[in-house]
């Protein structure tokens, strides 16, 4: 499995709660690593232990572990790349709904070997949307949420994100948007305004 | 049905029409954002400049170019070179459908160009995202080299340290004398063996031992020149590599500073500890081209033979001690 994945569970945790943290929730998932590189690869088995011991050691379920990264994804300062990158994806939220169905291949472009579930956007009616997440790592779903419910507030859009559950490795998730124009848009130019940086 | 101005206007926001007096009669929306105004009315050749094909001249070299691809940039604005389409407009004028290619990274930094600025169809904002995103792989992987890299380094220099003195140690030597065969410079071998270190160890024990190699570490220090390479190849045993340095005069001298200076009685733990030191030296001079295994083994043999001839002595290799310790005259091992 990629490294970016763990090094972002990582940088979540250390950037939230600490290295102490960190290096406790490893103890407590029996994990053999003391650091996660972006650029090399693990085991998939770690992710779970990594995970477990991370949900252990927050005393939260893991499913808001996993919500938080995704809203630590977009909204912290070490990641605005990835900020920029998901606002590529559309010029309003609606837009960046429809377009995540080729994240998973945007991804593939950013970085070979980053394999994200097969994403499905439905929209049902107007402003009422599913997305269904197939294959693994199971639990993308949880963070899918927390990035949809920051995308949402970087544009400024009031909506409804929730993972309504997982069958047979699927997970479906709910957004409805409620008002397009609720708040101010964060904005974004095509131009970055200083050199992206990652971590 | 839509008219042909509209229809450009809303597919090519990037395009411009020329009549056929090389007016500009018209041109696409985004245009207006590469800092120029209004460019209806303006003619053509004084508002860009076609760079390939060479010498286009007038509004009839720009209609030989139909259904070719130009390139061209605006006078005000040279530093971005465009990419045109010539289309005959069937009425004796062109129509130019211009795109940035691969200059649309600059382009958009340069003029804050935003998703409506292009056709929804173009690939510019994806060539974007794929840039940017590039960037920042790329961004963690040079991260990930610098790191490893320090570490690489930091073990490699571990590798070849000495952990007690901070000298260098035997596995250096080889990387050392094989930098010397490469060379063409003249060097000496100095081989240093300490006197009575073993009677410290078994006295004042291991940690007497340990302050001594490094007392004696700082005695090289000191009285070696910057580029002389310091080892301690083992135990009590020392090497003092000097490129350039052949003159016996001066390693004499060298030598007998070191071996006064370690000769010194000092006090460790209240106990007062004398050692001493023998030196033999090779230089490079007496066996050229035999590389530098043959001085280093030199020098031990004119070790051996200063440790025959009492303790605290140095001892230039010669002919007459042979080039094996079995060769060594008995006169000379006898003197011991």
């Amino acid at each position: 499995m990629h490294g970016l994945i763990f090094r972002t569970v990582e940088t979540f945790i250390s950037d939230s709660f600490g290295h102490d943290t960190w290096s406790k929730a490893l103890v407590m998932g029996d994990v053999p690593v003391t650091s996660f590189e972006a650029m090399l690869t693990y085991d998939a088995a770690l992710l779970d232990r990594v995970l477990s011991g991370c949900a252990t050691i927050l005393n939260r379920p893991r499913e808001h572990v996993l919500e938080d990264i995704g809203t630590y994804l977009v909204t912290h300062q070490t990641h605005a790349a990835i900020r920029r990158l998901m606002r590529f994806g559309g010029q309003d939220f609606v837009e960046l709904l429809h377009s995540l169905d080729e994240l998973p291949g945007r991804t593939r472009l950013a970085v070979p070997g980053l394999l994200l579930p097969g994403i499905a956007v439905t929209e049902h009616r107007p402003h009422h949307f599913s997305i269904r997440c197939d294959g693994g790592p199971l639990g993308f779903g949880h963070v899918l949420v927390g990035l949809l419910r920051a995308m949402a507030d970087d544009y400024g859009t009031l909506a409804m994100v929730d993972h309504i559950g997982a069958k047979d490795g699927s997970e479906i998730l709910q957004v409805t948007v409620i008002d397009a124009e609720f708040a101010d848009d964060r904005g974004f130019s095509l131009a970055p305004q200083n050199a992206a940086t990652a971590s | 049905m839509i008219s042909t101005a509209d229809l450009l206007q809303r597919l090519r926001p990037l395009h411009v029409c020329v009549g056929k007096t090389g007016h500009i009669s018209g041109h696409g929306r985004s245009l207006t954002k590469l800092g120029v105004e209004d460019l209806r009315g303006k003619r053509f050749l004084e508002e860009f400049e076609v760079l390939r094909p060479s010498a286009i001249g007038s509004m009839a070299d720009l209609a030989d170019c139909q259904e070719r691809v130009i390139r061209l940039r605006l006078r005000r604005v040279p530093d971005i070179v465009l990419r045109g389409l010539v289309i005959n407009d069937q009425a004796d004028g062109i129509i130019l459908d211009l795109s940035f290619g691969i200059a649309v990274v600059d382009a958009v930094r340069a003029f804050d160009l935003t998703a409506q600025d292009f056709s929804p169809s173009d690939l510019a904002v994806e060539l974007l995202f794929l840039q940017e995103a590039k960037s920042t792989a790329m961004a963690a992987s040079f991260n990930l080299n610098a790191r490893l890299d320090d570490a690489r380094l930091a073990a490699e220099t571990r590798a070849l340290t000495d952990g007690l003195t901070g000298l260098h140690n035997r596995r250096a030597v080889d990387g050392v004398m094989h930098r010397l065969e490469q060379s063409q410079t003249v060097y000496s071998v100095l081989h240093l063996d300490l006197d009575l270190f073993k009677d410290v160890n078994d006295t004042f024990g291991h940690a007497a031992g340990d302050t001594v190699l490094k007392h004696v570490a700082a005695i090289l220090r000191r009285n070696t020149r910057k580029d002389d390479l310091l080892v301690r190849i083992g135990g009590d045993e020392f090497l003092i590599i000097c490129p350039g340095l052949v003159d016996r005069t001066r390693l004499a001298t060298l030598s007998e500073t070191v071996i006064r200076d370690i000769s010194a009685p000092f006090e460790f733990d209240g106990h007062r500890i004398a050692i001493s030191a023998s030196i033999g030296i090779g230089l490079s001079l007496d066996v050229p081209h035999l590389g530098p295994e043959r001085v280093s083994d030199n020098a031990d043999i004119a070790l051996y033979a200063a440790k025959r001839s009492g303790r605290g002595q140095h001892v230039f290799w010669t002919k007459e001690l042979g080039l094996t310790l079995a060769d060594m005259p008995l006169s000379q091992a006898r003197r011991s």
